[in-house]
């Protein structure tokens, strides 16, 4: 019986394509791809947008760097807040970055009126199931694992410890984020 | 405490010395050898003594205090206790180094329980004991506090398996404690209330580092216990701490040699920013700083004051950038270890070379490990700056995401000294950036070049050249990491066949096979251990070797989801022990 193991092998590339498996054994040569555990696709949009290659499988225990102190090394996005709440503020298109002091707002409409008033946009209103669809701009954030999230979905109290820096992405980037 | 006036003459070693001849009497007294031999400290030099003859033999282990074991697994407590009957400190290692890196399941073994009821029946006047990489469970901790009552000090690295509550009875029943050293522990949350048990009237404390456990404990409490402990040397509290109560410690303790401090990120106001610059002035005698955790350029400079005898500065939870930390290091010129993230990148390890002539050890940390953040970190340049400014170094650690040939060849020329090289490229078989060729000329030079290396980890895209070049070469290697690296047997075979002095060697993701396994096998008894994961060994490879070999223990770690022909973890050691009687279901013994 055939069991056609090769089809569900877990590899990176389109199916059907033989080639970027042997890009991998040839760059780390007799890695096993059938047990890697790629455990961790790193897929999102803002890699792509960066111009780095979009997916790369995580190693186990590599590189060789203690878990506890992977954890703290998570954290070291801190110069964009000093502790006072400043974080910095950017908009596509936009030549220079601003910096807002979170700790002056008390919600989230607050926080966008004053991003409109900034930046001289419209931000529209939020909604969970459609983001900020239908307005030109949508607020997106950095958060402490340094993921991209949508501003709105958790609430404010946690949004203001998690939030690294903020970025007001144009409305059609926006839509990837707004329909997960 | 004395021994029993008659010593037992059934040490394991009389049995094979039964058809040696009879050796002449001896010319000294046993009180005279063994009062020579009470000056004798290092394990190496007892572990020579005692094979000379007999009488030598037993001397030694009645005047034995410290006893190191490398691997907890290669002797039983039962065999400890009848050889040494008088020891007063052990040290005991465990799990094998790349557990560190979780490539080791859970409960896979090494806890320490069924030694401490040994120690508890046979060492009663046990008054150290330093475990690295063992499971201590609260009920071990709370073994060891009730056993002994001069028990002075603890100190567990890289352990896991307690909470809070071992923790407590330690600090409630060790009335002598002067050492309690945790470091790097791998723990669920510990609660902080332990540090509030030690009594009131308890004040030996010498050395106290909590650092790395991540609850609060009471600062007042904390504060009382460090007024009274007035030999207080070393204080490494955790992120808990904030700079204004740091400073309210180092009023109470000025004399510390060794400090890690707290968070050093709050608003303080001039008063309290002027008060900690001055409790850190008044640090005279200080050598050793850690902590730090999110310090940035606005609070560094409260340092100034202290760092002028500074020699060890670990910054490894300190991610600084390269402006603020060069303007640290300048007050730092006696500096002999640094410690730092790769955030400092190539521009702050120039100033390294230009303010730390006298520095021996760097170790350079990735901020960003996987890559997520695409920060470029430090690369061959900043090493270079480092080699050409401090002559002096002989130990290296260093994470790059990128490295060429000839700047590892002119690093090891303007520093020949290297005891300890350990490079990581952090992508899995990258070549040399420049020319694309495999970085096999790196590590010859290395290797040719610094007679002296004991310890060396290679990286990057390597064949088996590399392998012939450490076997040919490496006279000195005792500890070889390899990851992602060789072409074929061929170059195992060259290591073992080659590095006299090799004692453990880690192999992962490398294509080594049983043939490679097989060549060692004469070797493997003059080892400590071999580990080789994801490599080409097979089960069949494995059965060999343990057959052919019945003093090495032959383990392999199963995987779930593997191919059940294949080892793909293995892990062979030399044991008088004879095989695991705790040994999980997942690890078969061979």
């Amino acid at each position: 019986m055939d069991l056609n193991l090769k089809a569900t092998e877990l590899r990176l590339g389109l199916p059907g394509s033989d080639e970027p498996a042997e890009q991998l054994q040839s760059s780390s040569s007799h890695v096993k791809n059938n047990k890697r555990s790629c455990s961790e696709i790193d897929g999102s949009c803002q890699k792509q947008e960066s111009g780095a290659p979009a997916q790369k499988a995580q190693v186990v225990g590599w590189p060789p760097v203690r878990s506890y102190r992977k954890n703290v090394m998570e954290q070291q996005k801190k110069p964009e807040s000093d502790g006072s709440g400043f974080v910095k503020v950017s908009m596509d298109g936009a030549p220079y970055l601003r910096k807002i002091d979170l700790k002056l707002y008390k919600n989230y409409f607050d926080l966008l009126k004053a991003l409109e008033n900034l930046f001289k946009c419209t931000i529209g209103v939020y909604s969970e199931r459609e983001g900020y669809n239908g307005s030109e701009y949508a607020p997106t954030y950095e958060d402490k694992d340094g993921d991209w999230m949508l501003v709105g979905d958790v609430p404010w109290d946690m949004f203001i410890t998690s939030c690294k820096r903020l970025r007001i992405m144009k409305g059609s980037e926006a839509k990837g984020l707004g329909c997960l | 405490m004395d021994p029993e006036p008659k010593k037992p003459e059934d040490s394991p070693s009389n049995s094979a010395n039964s058809h040696t001849p009879v050796q002449p009497p001896s010319p000294f007294p046993d009180e005279v050898l063994e009062k020579v031999l009470s000056f004798i400290d290092s394990h190496k030099d007892r572990s020579s003594v005692s094979l000379v003859r007999k009488d030598w033999y037993n001397a030694e282990r009645w005047t034995r205090s410290k006893l190191f074991i490398g691997n907890c697994y290669s002797v039983s407590p039962e065999i400890v206790a009848r050889r040494f009957p008088r020891i007063k400190s052990i040290t005991l290692k465990g799990k094998p180094r790349f557990s560190d890196f979780n490539m080791l399941p859970r409960d896979w073994g090494a806890n320490v329980h069924s030694w401490l009821v040994m120690f508890a029946k046979v060492y009663p006047f046990l008054e150290e004991l330093r475990l690295k990489r063992m499971t201590v469970t609260d009920e071990s901790l709370e073994l060891l506090a009730k056993s002994f009552s001069g028990f002075k000090s603890l100190s567990l690295s890289s352990c896991d398996g307690f909470t809070d509550i071992g923790l407590k009875a330690i600090a409630s029943h060790c009335r002598n404690l002067t050492e309690l050293d945790i470091q790097d522990s791998v723990t669920e949350d510990v609660g902080g209330g332990w540090l509030s048990c030690f009594p009131e009237n308890f004040a030996s404390l010498e050395v106290l580092n909590f650092a790395s456990l991540n609850s609060e404990v009471s600062f007042d409490d904390l504060e009382r216990l460090v007024s009274r402990c007035k030999s207080l040397r070393v204080l490494k509290v955790n992120e808990s701490i904030t700079l204004d109560q740091l400073q309210r410690l180092l009023v109470h303790a000025p004399q510390l040699l060794e400090l890690g401090t707290g968070s050093f990120l709050q608003e303080l106001t001039p008063r309290q920013y002027e008060d900690i610059e001055s409790a850190f002035s008044n640090c005279k005698n200080l050598q050793i700083l850690s902590g730090l955790w999110e310090a940035n350029s606005l609070y560094l400079p409260v340092l100034y004051g202290a760092c002028a005898g500074l020699t060890f500065l670990n910054l490894s939870d300190a991610p600084l950038q390269s402006g603020e930390f060069a303007k640290l290091l300048a007050h730092c010129p006696n500096l002999r270890r640094l410690w730092v993230v790769d955030t400092v990148e190539d521009k702050g390890l120039e100033a390294v070379g230009s303010s730390c002539p006298l520095l021996e050890e760097l170790r350079v940390f990735p901020a960003d490990p996987y890559d997520r953040h695409h920060r470029d970190g430090v690369t061959e340049l900043g090493f270079l700056a480092v080699s050409r400014g401090c002559r002096n170094l002989h130990y290296v650690l260093y994470f790059c995401r990128r490295m060429t040939n000839a700047a590892v060849v002119t690093i090891v020329q303007n520093c020949p000294d290297f005891t300890h090289f350990r490079l990581c490229i952090m992508t899995p078989g990258q070549p040399d950036y420049l020319t694309n060729d495999p970085m096999d000329e790196a590590f010859a030079a290395v290797v040719k070049t610094c007679t002296k290396l004991k310890r060396l980890s290679v990286s990057g895209l390597l064949t088996d050249l590399t392998f012939e070049f450490i076997g040919k070469y490496a006279k000195n290697l005792e500890t070889l990491s390899v990851a992602f690296a060789g072409n074929s047997d061929w170059g195992m075979q060259c290591v073992l066949e080659g590095c006299p002095k090799l004692r453990k060697l880690e192999i992962r993701d490398s294509p080594f096979g049983n043939a490679a396994l097989l060549s060692g096998l004469k070797k493997y008894e003059m080892m400590r251990s071999l580990w080789m994961s994801d490599c080409n060994v097979t089960m069949k490879g494995c059965r060999l070797l343990a057959r052919e070999m019945p003093r090495l223990n032959v383990e392999v770690i199963m995987d779930e989801e593997s191919d059940e022909s294949q080892a793909d973890k293995v892990y062979v050691y030399r044991s008088v022990a004879g095989p695991r009687r705790d040994a999980p279901p997942f690890v078969l013994t061979l």
